[in-house]
């Protein structure tokens, strides 16, 4: 594993538009990764998880989204900097993405080989008939007979869809991979096959991933790195270590306090007070303060800075600044 | 808690498809005593739902019988029917399409008060409205809002309280909280926990979220394609599951630790179709301990220990 950046976000900030208000849906955020590495994206709906993702393959709608600041350096290149016919370039061969909906990220009308091989030919000089070939390999190394590529996507459950889409975002054997819910519409006995499979793959080809998922579950299982999204910001992030034995943020701890653990016995979960703050109407301070069970006065009035408790652990949180972790 | 509220038996809903007769939930028996909660876990199309809706006859059985305190619900004319649901009610998955957007939280509780007549005054009928917006936790301010201006868990909670309005002693709770985030899933679990507490419900609580069905469960009943394969108390079912199904699934749930990694049983390919099934027993063709007799005769659910069953030839043995 080269200790080289393949990806740098820097201060990232993305707002969406409408005619009476702002969404704030991406602040000032920073992100880095490097080669083989897996980085897992954790938060609730409208945290911004997968308006980042969608900035770094830009395809986000602008408007109404709009880009204010920041940089996305892909192996030193400034992603937003380069023109459409570029950055297609890069898509689908450089960086895939996996998308969180199989039954809609499919073409009805193409049959799945067509689907996979249109890719390869897109990004590789071939013939039709070798792209073919290839798609119908990809289509058995995600375990599904070649044959089958002749189907077209009604014709496969769930499951094997899902497993056409990583096939299909693998064709071009990219070094980035971003994988946007990739289980949350799947069984959990389906799902346990196709996280299987891209633990395989991502062993087997060393490419580099961000998981999105609000599944601490699935965090624990895959991935290296964890960065936790709150209401457009990174409000921790280390290694799944830190994230899971030494919890820094308030909002971390809230979010293992009310999945219900399925070893222990408990009579109540402890929920997070109250709801995701409006972003288009975000408190000062910090953005968790009114649902912190900690907030001090100065959680209103100030926002906090990244902290570094431990090496390479970081926590957005005064009273993470302010003596340990311990009283938190 | 021994006295039995529900009592299913041998209860089949077939559909008439144009691939043939789909055997939704075919010959599903069990009991749920009063306040208790049963969890009924499956994957998608096991049949949990159908199950549900066939008990308040939301679905017509095909055949078996559903007795609700000793009345048998399929047996029951439109009349009756509409009686006995003040008694059971259900809350449905999905709080985004549940709600009538053209209804104000105020008109989607009270609805079922005026299709009972239960009020007779409308002080009276205004007055059990925002009885029922407290007891599920919803600010008053929010009494003439529609259910566009609310998040999904406001919007559950609105769906809780339109099951409660009319008192039911029995609640099949389909999925309520599996469109939730996290963070409100546990706020709205716990509100059913209380409510329970407070109100002597008994629940039938659908979900395909294990931890979830086990941390709200008195018993839990699985289902693999309509038929159920194992039925325990919640315990037993996890420290001791026997069924090869429940198994892999429980080994399948991923778990937010890092102290605890376990042998993970991977299950070859997908659920088969529910139309016109093989004879012998529905999970044959993915079983990894699958025998001759599994694939033709169908295993009954049997009491293996006390209060535990199991559905499958190799227990028998």
């Amino acid at each position: 594993m080269s200790s080289e950046k393949l990806l740098e976000i820097k201060n990232l900030t993305v707002h969406f538009e409408s005619f009476d208000a702002t969404v704030h849906a991406v602040e000032n955020l920073n992100l880095s990764l490097r080669h083989g590495e897996t980085l897992g994206l954790v938060g609730e709906t409208g945290a911004g998880k997968t308006t980042t993702v969608k900035s770094v393959m830009r395809i986000l709608p602008e408007p109404p989204a709009k880009i204010v600041s920041g940089e996305i350096l892909f192996d030193g290149q400034d992603l937003l900097k380069l023109p459409i016919k570029e950055m297609r370039k890069i898509r689908g061969k450089q960086i895939s993405m996996i998308f969180q909906d199989p039954m809609t990220s499919l073409n009805p009308v193409m049959t799945v080989a067509e689907q996979i091989a249109e890719v390869i030919r897109l990004h590789e000089k071939c013939s039709k008939k070798e792209a073919h070939k290839k798609a119908c390999d990809m289509l058995e190394l995600v375990g599904i007979r070649p044959e089958r590529g002749s189907d077209y996507p009604h014709q496969f459950s769930g499951g094997m869809k899902q497993r056409v889409v990583i096939a299909m975002a693998l064709a071009c054997n990219p070094r980035f991979l971003i994988a946007d819910e990739p289980t949350t519409a799947l069984d959990v006995t389906i799902q346990a096959q196709v996280l299987e499979l891209m633990k395989k793959l991502k062993a087997q080809y060393q490419t580099a991933m961000v998981m999105i998922t609000h599944d601490l579950g699935i965090v624990a299982e895959i991935c290296d790195y964890v960065a936790i999204m709150y209401a457009g910001e990174i409000v921790e992030y280390g290694t799944r270590e830190h994230i899971f034995n030494h919890t820094g943020h308030p909002y971390t701890k809230g979010l293992f306090a009310c999945i219900p653990d399925i070893f222990t016995e408990q009579n109540e979960l402890v929920p997070i007070n109250g709801l995701t703050p409006d972003p288009t109407d975000l408190p000062v301070g910090c953005r968790f303060h009114p649902r912190c069970p900690y907030a001090t006065e100065q959680c209103a009035k100030e926002h906090p800075a990244n902290f570094e408790i431990e090496p390479g652990h970081y926590v957005a949180c005064h009273l993470a600044r302010s003596g340990g972790n311990d009283n938190v | 808690m021994s006295e039995t509220l529900l009592e299913v038996k041998h209860l089949k809903k077939y559909f008439n498809t144009k691939a043939g007769l789909l055997h939704a939930v075919d010959d599903v028996s069990f009991s749920i005593a009063k306040g208790e909660t049963l969890g009924l876990v499956g994957e998608s199309g096991c049949g949990k739902s159908t199950i549900g809706r066939a008990i308040l006859r939301l679905h017509e059985p095909t055949s078996g019988e559903v007795l609700l305190d000793g009345t048998d619900v399929t047996k029951l004319n439109k009349q009756e029917l509409r009686e006995l649901r003040r008694k059971m009610q259900i809350v449905f998955q999905d709080p985004y399409s549940s709600l009538d957007g053209r209804k104000s939280v105020f008109e989607s509780i009270g609805e079922p008060l005026i299709i009972q007549k239960i009020c007779k005054t409308k002080e009276e009928y205004e007055k059990r409205v925002h009885t029922l917006m407290e007891t599920v936790g919803l600010a008053e301010r929010l009494v003439n809002a529609y259910p566009h201006e609310l998040d999904g868990g406001r919007r559950q909670r609105v769906g809780i309280a339109r099951a409660l309005a009319l008192n039911p002693s029995f609640l099949v709770l389909d999925e309520p909280v599996s469109a939730l985030d996290v963070s409100i899933q546990a706020q709205v679990l716990n509100l059913m926990q209380k409510l329970q507490k407070d109100m002597g419900l008994t629940y039938l609580f659908i979900s395909h979220n294990l931890s979830v069905v086990k941390h709200i469960s008195d018993r839990i009943a699985v289902m693999y394609l309509g038929r159920m394969v194992e039925l325990s108390d919640c315990k037993a079912l996890f420290a001791n599951p026997m069924h090869p199904y429940t198994k892999a699934l429980l080994s399948a749930v991923p778990i937010p630790r890092l102290d605890v990694r376990k042998e993970r049983i991977l299950l070859e390919g997908d659920v088969p179709s529910p139309v016109n099934p093989a004879p012998g027993c529905r999970f044959a063709g993915r079983c990894a301990s699958c025998m001759e007799i599994c694939r033709k005769e169908q295993p009954e659910l049997r009491e293996v220990e006390p209060g535990h069953f199991a559905a499958c030839h190799l227990i028998e043995q």
